[in-house]
């Protein structure tokens, strides 16, 4: 897939991309009707780093994601996006930053009277492209996460597997410097999840984007460690000699805190009971 | 679980805050780049194309019944040959704009309503704004602009029809010439009539479309929510349209003495 020249993807992110973090949250906090639900949360995510971000259902991990783009504001603590403070930026420059990550949904969240094409080409077409150019990218990247014969579909036509492959393909198409992934596996039979898993490794790996994934299914997190994308056989598979993944890191939630941030070595080697219960 | 007074006060304030707010960056819209003109007109045909039946049966059986029983009451008096008169200044001054509103907002409120709290619940609009898309100057600016714009023409078809509902009763029935009812109904009316007849869905549109969107932005609770924003929403701006009719005509009566 070739890079997009996109001026709104080589504004902030890529000037960022070399001087600041993609992502830092500083002891952010965030609850809801008096309850706490996040709270002292900090941790950086560098340029090219997948943070695969664990924890009990309910513990707030969807809500960090929509704290990391600005759909949420915290009470208390700063989150900087490529190196800006989202608490001081206008709302139209917001929504320029935002153009620079994508989001995958819990449930995919398609535009359900739009076709996948549309679906697919919307930023494109938010950002007066070419008709032919968004032809042919959605094409690629509808090809890229093997969807290509649905492009005519409409959301409720096509299974719960494949909408969250077409939001995977919605939010890649500008391929923008950070990915959001809430529970892409959430709901899918194992099979499925492990093709969308394979695309979260191929789409890593491949274009070697920085992303920050939410789920609870400790194997989808370990699969994302322990295996590669081939180019040659065009397949995942396991790094051989129990290697890991470069950058690819753990963050752990439990009670409002983070309780672990590290590697899969230390997580597996933790002798935290929350983390030994959580992993058991 | 019951909420005490203060909060219960507290609350209703906080949404009214929320309604002014969603309204105010509505229209501040329009003044900012990008203007999502192809949805301006989609928005204009669903709302002013797909009204027109339902306007065009209300505006005529309105003015029709409107003659009907006013030619009763007027030939009491013998004052029968003035029905035309009082079906036209009734249509325009009052129950053209504000039956067109009620139906319009019947239809479209509760369309707006429902079609954004589906996507609110089902985090669409979350999915719009991670896409660097402003779900307000995508979804509600459009809806403004053209329920004003669709309101204002709809109101003018539904005075027509209903003056010319009115006028095929009073021939048909009431043995008042056409020629007749025709110059009544046009000789009584004075700028001011047709002035407060076109500012009212003025201020209609702006509440259904305001108050449509906002129910459906601040949908919660999954489907049931949805059910309720689309009565709410109905029930809200039925009773504002009337409410401000009473308004608007009392500032008009005050300010061109008729």
């Amino acid at each position: 897939m070739t890079p997009l020249d996109a001026p709104s993807a080589t504004t902030p992110a890529t000037a960022a991309r070399d001087a600041e973090p993609i992502l830092v949250f500083q002891h952010v906090a965030l609850g809801f009707d008096g309850k706490l639900i996040l709270n002292d949360i900090s941790f950086t995510m560098e340029h090219g780093e997948t943070r695969i971000l664990l924890g009990p259902a309910g513990c707030g991990k969807s809500l960090l994601l929509k704290l990391a783009n600005g759909l949420l504001a915290p009470d208390s603590g700063t989150v900087r996006l490529f190196g800006k403070d989202l608490r001081s930026v206008l709302r139209d420059d917001l929504y320029s930053l935002r153009a620079n990550t994508g989001m995958v949904f819990q449930e995919g969240a398609l535009f359900d009277s739009l076709s996948v094409r549309e679906n697919v080409a919307y930023r494109l077409r938010e950002e007066n492209r070419d008709e032919e150019l968004i032809e042919a990218k959605v094409r690629e990247v509808l090809q890229f996460v093997e969807l290509e014969h649905a492009i005519d579909l409409l959301p409720s036509q096509i299974s719960g597997g494949m909408r969250r492959r077409v939001a995977i393909a919605r939010a890649i198409i500008t391929q923008p410097a950070l990915l959001l992934y809430d529970s892409p596996t959430g709901g899918l039979d194992p099979i499925t999840s492990t093709t969308i898993i394979d695309l979260i490794v191929k789409e890593r790996d491949v274009f070697g984007g920085t992303s920050l994934l939410v789920t609870h299914r400790l194997q989808d997190a370990f699969t994302l460690a322990t295996h590669a994308f081939n180019a040659t056989t065009q397949q995942m598979e396991r790094i051989p000699n129990r290697g890991l993944a470069p950058n690819t890191k753990f963050l752990v939630l439990n009670n409002t805190r983070i309780v672990f941030d590290g590697g899969l070595e230390d997580l597996l080697r933790s002798t935290d009971p929350f983390l030994q219960a959580f992993l058991a | 679980m019951e909420l005490e007074p203060g909060a219960f006060v507290k609350e209703k304030i906080l949404r009214v805050q929320e309604y002014a707010l969603l309204s105010a960056a509505g229209v501040g819209n329009l003044f900012r780049r990008p203007l999502y003109v192809a949805d301006i007109f989609a928005q204009a045909d669903l709302i002013g194309i797909g009204s027109l039946p339902i306007v065009i049966l209300t505006g005529f059986f309105t003015g029709a019944v409107l003659a009907l029983q006013s030619a009763y009451t007027l030939s009491q008096f013998g004052a029968k040959s003035i029905t035309g008169e009082l079906v036209s200044l009734s249509m325009i001054r009052e129950l053209g704009p504000v039956l067109t509103g009620l139906m319009v907002s019947g239809r479209n409120a509760s369309g707006m309503a429902s079609e954004l709290g589906s996507m609110q619940v089902t985090e669409q609009i979350d999915a719009m704004r991670a896409l660097g898309t402003d779900p307000i100057k995508k979804l509600v600016t459009p809806r403004i602009v053209s329920t004003i714009v669709m309101l204002f023409f709809l109101t003018i078809v539904a005075d027509t029809v209903g003056i010319l509902g009115g006028g095929v009763v009073s021939a048909a029935m009431l043995g008042i010439g056409p020629s007749q009812y025709f110059h009544a109904s046009i000789d009584i009316l004075r700028y001011p009539d047709v002035l407060q007849g076109m500012v009212k869905p003025i201020f209609s549109g702006f509440i259904i479309a305001t108050i449509g969107c906002f129910y459906g932005m601040t949908t919660k609770g999954g489907t049931q929510g949805v059910g309720r924003s689309t009565t709410q929403a109905v029930v809200a701006s039925s009773v504002f349209i009337i409410a401000l009719d009473f308004i608007v005509s009392r500032f008009m009566i005050g300010a061109f003495g008729r």
